[in-house]
């Protein structure tokens, strides 16, 4: 049965054209006190433009517009670099209890005590499961981490006395790291990989001004860098520091730990290998693992146990300081905690053995019909090129077409070392018949470019939008509603 | 395991297609040397009955306003949150979806974005936002980095009645970009002080950075700074810690704030122990191309259909790389929607009368605790739903004292302030009703009384 | 693709029309072709002094973003205006229509070291 399908969809207005002087969709218990009245001077009209609805409006509003989107729970997404896997409804549930989701963060730390346990176990747990010596969790999301990694990078060459001035960053990195290298105060040099770094590459661009390698293991092609250890190494000897995009990690979990390869800090990033939810773009956590030696940089605040109870530890004289307000994305962090309290350290490891065994299972299927660039073994997912496809149609008409078959498309020209790439991640909780549907839609899509292209280079055909002009919204940016 | 699907009749086959004997082989890779060799050491796994059970006991230690009066603020408040809201952002379209970068199965996200970014344009009174940042601190820092990029100037003026922690975050994110970072005193009437920031002031300044209201909840004189700094030709950034006062105080965008960055948690985000929040930032239209973060437009199909698209994304760090405005990538867009529905709820008339009862229990509150005996008020200049009282009794035993009342009755100033060892913060919000805010000042007046 | 013969061009695809002390600048075809449709440009305020070598500009389509260089050091006389309004001026004529600055020049000897129509063919073809 082919998934995708048109079906009615309701149309809906913006909230803004909605509103009906008079109306609204909210109630306040009557004011207990006398009214006070701020002086004239301050006080502003009311605010302009501002809907009035009822709550019927709102909730019929809102729902129409989630039947639009496109959702893990919908169906498979497989978007490479993004472990798309399912989100625990009992994880939405623990972090909603009132105690959690109702503490004040400057609540008296002693009157705070579950949230702060939970806390230092989390960070107890990452620690393991990456072999570092702590966690932070302070960042928000994945590129925070980054910054709160690099931030201690540059803080520790500054504590012995200089900060070097260069950061080396592979061909196969995120675009978040060269932005984070320069707000660091560092120049971005590239090093060519050629899909895996050689210990010799890098041991060619190392100085001692090079102050870190920013390296993704196993990195955005799906490939774990062999010679990691030989790597930090080369990096150690001229005496930089190796940073590690933990955006893979889904690929490790059980098998081997970043911090016993050599590397001395990466960012986790929970909405994906710790399977919270991404929300439509957050929000994340991006807890940071660092070596010993980093131990004196970390962001405040820090969870420190004594004895039996639990605290935030703000004075530590040479940590780099606040990245944010308050002390994490807790809500996010109370998910984690329940999903690795399920998994336990057997399913972690299963969930990791499953995710690799699915991005390789896609492989067999695909490749002979679809590019494979790189050829050695794959981990958690696999990128494709769409070198061999036919009919002029290029890997955004893939991706296109692949939504009139009921999917959400994988990663697309990413990484960019992949000419059209197609960069594919299942993760582990997807089926084995969810995959053979997915691959014989990909099957099916080849096919059509060959024979019969045009049904590939106008899809999507069953959303309720076609393509839509990004050259036109960029020309003339309309980015708010304007009344009349 | 629940959540994996895989039978071993599966995996057989599945192996087989692949041509491998075993998974174990798919990790042939990874070097033997780097191996873990042994299990993970992390607690047993629970089922779904006994995690809630573990999970509800760990909860249950914690204060909330439901087991004490909480007059605690400080950035993060005690607001009511409609049902609606949590209903709502529990679709599983909005909350399992990704960043919408497919835009044709997106359209509930972003259509949901460009409503969250004219509304955020409407309270703050500027012409454009984006999708969300973090929170308000680090709101505050971007804002700070997008005035060094739009003046080209390195000195940064934050004033000392900025949130402490908002203060922090741009310290840090400015560390090693060779700027000069100064701090603009408090006058006694707890404004910014405009005579110091007058001498201050230069023709390498970038950017002031005040709060509106401060963290004394008082309410700047936005037009007056406005007018110093513009007359340097420096930019003025309004931070918002608390935005429900945009209700009822003229809009920073009406008063000359070049870029609006606040924190969007009193919008239907629960405290939640301080995240995840929502940072808004709010700018000029001649400055759009130099904001970080998303930004959603609308744009039509190829049938002339109205719809919505990620754009101008060539200022993102995907694109542009080191010369990114900004590191961001995912941010808080699940807290935008709720801030958005929230907002929707309340509407013109609900988002006034939220501030003006908040306002007005605040004032209640200030009138019954200034005559409690032993505590005063020592700023004079207007505020919204946060004061400061001075006590005459150490702050540490008052705030113990109230406790064992069954109280959160603010928040000590002299970790952050130290000449201010002697005075806390107090927030009331709606959620505070009035036997609890007579309940305060009884408790406060029983350690004056010994 | 067009590459008139009475224009000099850069290794960086910008070209050159050079009338005695004035010298007009904007991108090649294969420059625009390259970015694809665009959607902004950002000029230099008339007056600017460049010097070679060194960005002046940018230009934008939606998923790429590119410095344009500067060929020659001098000083700025005019900019093509209608370009901000109206970038995509750039993708149907980049040599005529398209053009974006007029520059003084303050060293003509750097004129030498451009490219003619035949040789930045030549460049082009090695570089794809």
């Amino acid at each position: 049965m082919r998934v995708g399908t048109s079906g009615l969809s309701l149309n809906e207005k913006l909230i803004f054209e909605h509103s009906d002087p008079g109306r609204t969709g909210y109630s306040l218990p009557k004011l207990d006190v006398p009214a006070a009245k701020l002086q004239e001077d301050l006080v502003r009209e009311e605010v302009k433009g501002f809907p009035e609805l009822s709550e019927v409006d709102v909730v019929r509003h809102f729902t129409r517009l989630s039947t639009w989107n496109y959702g893990v729970d919908s169906g498979f997404y497989p978007l490479g670099s993004c472990t798309m896997k399912y989100n625990p409804k009992v994880n939405e549930t623990v972090a909603r209890l009132p105690g959690f989701a109702w503490a004040h963060p400057a609540t008296p730390p002693h009157l705070a005590q579950g949230a702060l346990a939970l806390m230092f176990a989390l960070q107890e747990a990452l620690a393991e499961i990456s072999g570092f010596d702590a966690v932070t969790l302070v960042p928000a999301a994945g590129a925070h981490g980054e910054l709160a990694g690099m931030l201690m990078i540059r803080a520790w060459h500054e504590a012995q006395g200089r900060p070097r001035t260069k950061v080396l960053i592979p061909d196969t990195a995120h675009g978040t790291n060269p932005a984070t290298a320069a707000l660091c105060g560092y120049d971005v040099v590239p090093v060519s990989s050629d899909g895996i770094l050689t210990a010799e590459t890098v041991r060619a661009a190392m100085d001692e001004d090079v102050a870190a390698l920013m390296i993704t293991n196993p990195n955005t092609l799906g490939l774990f860098e062999s010679e990691i250890v030989e790597i930090c190494e080369a990096v150690h000897e001229k005496g930089g520091m190796v940073y590690c995009d933990g955006a893979n990690l889904n690929a490790l979990l059980g098998i081997a730990r970043p911090g016993d390869m050599g590397i001395d800090v990466m960012h986790f990033n929970l909405h994906k290998t710790f399977s919270t939810p991404h929300g439509g773009g957050g929000p994340g956590a991006g807890p940071v693992g660092v070596v010993e030696k980093l131990v004196p940089f970390l962001p405040a605040p820090w969870v420190v146990r004594e004895g039996e109870s639990y605290r935030l530890d703000e004075e530590r004289p040479q940590s780099i300081g606040r990245l944010r307000a308050f002390h994490g994305n807790f809500g996010i962090l109370v998910r984690a905690w329940a999903y690795i309290r399920t998994l336990g350290a057997e399913g972690l490891r299963h969930a990791t053995e499953m995710a690799v065994l699915n991005a390789n299972y896609i492989r067999a299927r695909l490749e002979g019909t679809y590019h494979l660039p790189h050829t050695r073994r794959s981990l958690h997912e696999v990128v494709f090129s769409d070198r061999d496809l036919e009919g002029d149609c290029h890997t955004l008409d893939l991706a296109k077409r692949l939504i009139d078959y009921g999917y959400h498309p994988p990663t697309i020209y990413f990484p960019l070392v992949v000419k059209g790439a197609i960069m594919i991640e299942p993760t582990e909780t997807e089926s084995m018949e969810v995959l053979d549907e997915f691959c014989d839609a990909m099957l099916a899509i080849a096919r059509e470019a060959r024979e019969e292209p045009h049904k590939v280079k106008e899809a999507p055909r069953l959303t309720r939008v076609s393509r839509l002009d990004e050259t036109a919204a960029a020309r003339k940016p309309r980015l708010r509603w304007e009344e009349g | 395991m629940r959540y994996i699907p895989h039978t071993e009749e599966d995996v057989r086959q599945m192996l087989e297609t692949i041509g491998v004997g075993s998974v174990e082989e798919l990790f042939e890779t990874i070097p033997e040397k780097v191996r873990l060799g042994r299990s993970l050491e992390v607690p047993r796994p629970l089922s779904e009955s006994e995690l809630l059970l573990d999970f509800s006991r760990l909860a249950a230690l914690n204060a909330t306003p439901a087991t004490y009066s909480s007059f605690l603020g400080g950035g993060a408040y005690n607001h009511f949150i409609p049902a609606v809201v949590d209903h709502l952002i529990s679709r599983s379209e909005f909350y399992t979806a990704y960043t919408p970068y497919q835009p044709e199965i997106s359209q509930g996200t972003l259509q949901a974005i460009f409503e969250y970014q004219t509304l955020i344009c409407q309270l703050t009174g500027m012409d454009v936002a984006n999708a969300s940042m973090y929170d308000g601190a680090s709101a505050c820092a971007e804002g700070v980095l997008m005035a060094v990029r739009a003046t080209r100037r390195r000195r940064i003026l934050l004033s000392r009645a900025l949130h402490p922690e908002y203060r922090g975050t741009v310290v840090s994110y400015c560390r090693y970009l060779n700027l000069d970072i100064v701090e603009v005193p408090v006058a006694a009437d707890g404004r910014t002080d405009i005579e110091a920031l007058g001498s201050l002031l230069d023709g390498e300044s970038a950017a002031l950075v005040v709060g509106y209201p401060n963290y004394f909840g008082i309410v700047e004189d936005l037009a007056s700074l406005a007018q110093r700094v513009h007359g340097t030709g420096a930019l003025l950034v309004a931070a918002v810690q608390e935005p429900v006062a945009l209700g009822l105080l003229k809009s920073p965008g009406e008063l000359g704030a070049d870029i609006v960055v606040g924190e969007g948690q009193s919008f239907g985000i629960p405290p939640a122990f301080g995240g995840p929040y929502l940072g808004f930032f709010a700018a000029r239209q001649k400055d759009v191309r130099s904001m970080p973060g998303r930004l959603v437009g609308e744009t039509v199909d190829r049938e002339g259909r109205r719809g919505f698209v990620l754009t101008l994304s060539t200022r993102e760090q995907h694109i542009r790389r080191e010369k990114a405005t900004s590191n961001i990538c995912s941010n808080e867009g699940l807290c935008a929607l709720m801030a958005t529905i929230f907002l929707s709820l309340l509407g013109k008339k609900g988002i006034r009368e939220l501030a003006e009862q908040n306002f007005s229990k605040a004032a209640y509150a200030r009138q019954k605790i200034g005559a409690v005996k032993g505590f005063s008020l020592p700023f004079g200049a207007p505020c919204f739903n946060e004061f400061v009282v001075e006590s005459a009794e150490p702050v540490g035993e008052v705030l113990r004292r109230l406790e064992n009342d069954g109280i959160l009755g603010g928040i000590p100033l002299g970790k952050d302030y130290p000449e201010m060892g002697n005075r806390f913060l107090v927030c009331v919000t709606e959620q505070n009703a009035r036997q609890e805010i007579d309940a305060l000042a009884a408790s406060l007046g029983e350690g004056g009384a010994m | 693709m067009e590459f008139p013969e009475e224009l000099k061009y850069t290794e960086e695809h910008e070209w050159v029309l050079i009338e005695e002390e004035i010298v007009t600048i904007g991108i090649t075809d294969y420059a625009q072709d390259s970015l694809g449709d665009i959607v902004f440009v950002e000029l230099p305020e008339v007056g600017a002094i460049l010097e070679a070598g060194k960005p002046f500009g940018v230009v934008e389509s939606v998923k790429a973003v590119s410095d344009i260089y500067s060929p020659v050091s001098g000083e700025v006389v005019e900019i093509n205006e209608e370009l901000v309004g109206a970038p995509e001026v750039i993708n149907t004529s980049p040599y005529e229509d398209g053009w974006m600055i007029k520059v003084k020049l303050s060293d003509t000897a750097q004129l030498d070291d451009l490219l003619d129509a035949e040789e930045y063919q030549e460049f082009i073809e090695e570089e794809v």
